[in-house]
């Protein structure tokens, strides 16, 4: 993925140029004047086989990080919703990931990475077909062109975009909480992970049109987060308000059950993305300097971003909001994203700064417009996704490999970078709401009115977060399957 | 005096609490409970096993009032809180010996007069009688 170079464009292989890879000539030429011939062979072939095992346990372990974001997001937001669908909501973020790690591998990853036309992927279905990972460059031959830049096995490559894959589904389960049926959330993951965000996505990362008109997007500000926060915002305004948000025109707070949750939730997804960004690199033999840049462009934005949405909500709503503030934190390492490998510290946290911000300017807005969103995901994911995107074209740097506006880089990368956040955000809100609309008018998207005022939990899983009171007396059981 | 406990719907309480409010009465306390009545007991599922919860979560009100204040307050209460479904609620009203302010040491109508009202003036809205107003929290 992780287009860098714009001038790069066709070539399926963007990565190779900045971590210095083409895996086995680099060994060789570093070996070849230090012994004979038959030592330089030997050792030619460790120094490479250690490069790609160095590689793949980063791919590997950044991978698992990633992964545990989805712990952060289950706990994030059940946190911020009521009791009465906490389980609900637990559900929804195992059975998304569930769901993903089968779609993804199947077709999905096909659609996104498989050699095809500049729309879609057309090879690979069910990770079947040539490919001589981790052969990198002109040594590789296969179906995956896309990834040839990374020398780490095929299975290392599906494993980091499969998480990826799961953390675009998921971002979506919080923002249409607390009134969704669960069955029509169960095939809108599929048709996710599936085609949305595997077809959108392509575009940017799998050699599609944008990454041939030289748009970038490291580690995925729109291609995971915009394309994510987008469909949430489509989902959320077909399936409408919560019943009690809207009363007489006002906008009703229904705070979230439990803060602490919200916390952990948020430190969770924050340690995640250390594997989310740096990760991206999807090796670190090849420039361990820029992976640490990414560690510490990542964590300022994130401080920043934190720091401005809690001063932002402190003037305006005259106390620091807690919630605001964690929204916020998460509004820094989505705008981050894009442009983490391409910035200076100074415009990470100028990046950080204005996503912090944004995101308290568009929580107000969203709730203003009627969406209902419980846990904010739009303004975080979709919002700022759009302006870390952006931000690459103003402060990419030209020497880490993009060409930004105050930088002296002139405005096309700007130019190329709005286009293909606004288009990839339209086609995922455009697809996600007919596909909303279909299952409305078809399985149905929307528990009924006792049953929302009741809780999700009892009426769709017939189970509650919490202990009852009837916990104090024995369960009356009723036999399996009663 | 009386004291009037009354146990509605949780998702019935925001009304509850604004018709009261309209009808004079500010002071009250609540609890949530689970209670057991004539709402049919729901099934859930433990890892296959199927149970009955029997006690569906409640919201308690604790009220305490003076005489003319005990018909506006039941009224309010009733109309807020009634769907028609069974599992609405109900309403016990208590004979009241004594109310004492702790601020003040205040008895009965006197500590029953929300604070900032003028004097005795606070009336049901019903029947215009004097006399103390609802009562205060906590009872």
């Amino acid at each position: 993925m992780k287009r860098c170079t714009p001038t790069d464009a066709h070539a399926a292989r963007p990565y190779a140029r900045v971590l210095g890879r083409a895996l086995p000539l680099v060994a060789i030429a570093a070996v070849a004047g230090l012994a004979g011939a038959q030592g330089a062979a030997q050792a030619t072939d460790t120094t490479a086989r250690l490069t790609v095992a160095v590689d793949t346990l980063w791919v590997l372990v950044t991978g698992a990080l990633v992964f545990f974001m989805q712990a952060g997001f289950a706990l994030v937001e059940a946190g911020f919703q009521s009791a009465k669908n906490a389980v609900n909501i637990l559900m929804k973020n195992a059975s998304d990931f569930m769901v993903a790690s089968i779609a993804f591998w199947a077709f999905g990853f096909a659609f996104m990475f498989g050699n095809g036309t500049g729309l879609l992927g057309l090879h690979g279905w069910f990770l079947q077909g040539p490919d001589t990972s981790p052969l990198t460059g002109a040594a590789y031959h296969g179906i995956f062109a896309s990834l040839s830049w990374t020398g780490v096995p095929l299975f290392a490559k599906f494993f980091f975009q499969l998480v990826f894959a799961g953390t675009a589904a998921t971002i979506v389960s919080g923002a249409i909480g607390g009134r969704v049926k669960f069955p029509a959330y169960l095939i809108f993951s599929v048709v996710m992970t599936t085609f949305v965000y595997a077809i959108i996505g392509h575009w940017a990362w799998g050699g599609g049109w944008l990454s041939q008109m030289g748009f970038i997007d490291f580690a995925g500000s729109t291609v995971v987060h915009a394309v994510g926060g987008f469909a949430a915002l489509a989902a959320a305004i077909v399936l409408g308000p919560r019943i009690g948000r809207y009363r007489n025109g006002k906008v009703n707070a229904m705070p979230g059950h439990n803060m602490t949750f919200a916390a952990l939730g948020v430190f969770i997804l924050w340690l995640g993305w250390f594997g989310f960004n740096p990760g991206s690199t999807m090796g670190i033999v090849g420039d361990p300097g820029l992976v640490a840049r990414i560690f510490l462009t990542t964590n300022i934005a994130a401080a920043a971003a934190g720091v401005a949405s809690m001063a932002v909500s402190w003037l305006r709503f005259g106390k620091p909001d807690f919630s605001m503030t964690m929204n916020g934190l998460l509004a820094g390492l989505v705008a981050i994203t894009a442009p983490c490998a391409f910035v200076s510290p100074i415009g990470a946290v100028l990046i950080g700064l204005v996503a912090g911000v944004l995101v308290v300017a568009a929580i107000p807005m969203f709730d203003a417009l009627g969406v209902d969103d419980p846990v904010g995901a739009v303004s975080v994911h979709g919002v700022c996704g759009v302006w870390g995107t952006m931000s690459v074209g103003l402060f990419g740097l030209p020497a880490l490999g993009a060409a930004g506006l105050f930088a002296g880089g002139g405005i096309h990368s700007l130019l190329v970078q709005t286009l293909g956040t606004l288009s990839m955000s339209a086609a995922a809100f455009a697809s996600v709401f007919v596909l909303w609309s279909i299952l409305k008018a078809t399985v149905g998207i929307r528990v009924g009115a006792h049953e929302e005022i009741g809780g999700l939990d009892v009426a769709e899983h017939g189970a509650e977060a919490y202990v009852p009171a009837d916990a104090l007396a024995e369960p009356v059981l009723v036999g399996v399957g009663d | 005096m009386k004291l009037i406990t009354a146990i509605v719907r949780p998702e019935r309480l925001t009304a509850v609490k604004e018709a009261l409010f309209k009808a004079g009465v500010q002071g009250m306390t609540l609890q949530r409970v689970s209670g057991h009545g004539g709402q049919p007991a729901v099934h859930e599922q433990y890892r296959g096993s199927s149970y009955l919860v029997e006690f569906h979560d409640k919201v308690q009100l604790t009220i305490a009032v003076s005489n003319p204040f005990v018909g506006p307050t039941v009224d309010a209460i009733v109309r807020a809180a009634r769907t028609g479904n069974v599992g609405d609620g109900k309403i016990f009203v208590q004979e009241l010996e004594q109310v004492v302010r702790i601020r003040t040491g205040e008895r009965d109508g006197e500590a029953l007069t929300p604070v900032g009202t003028p004097g005795n003036a606070a009336t049901p809205a019903s029947d215009g009688a004097p006399g103390g107003a609802a009562g205060l929290a906590p009872v």
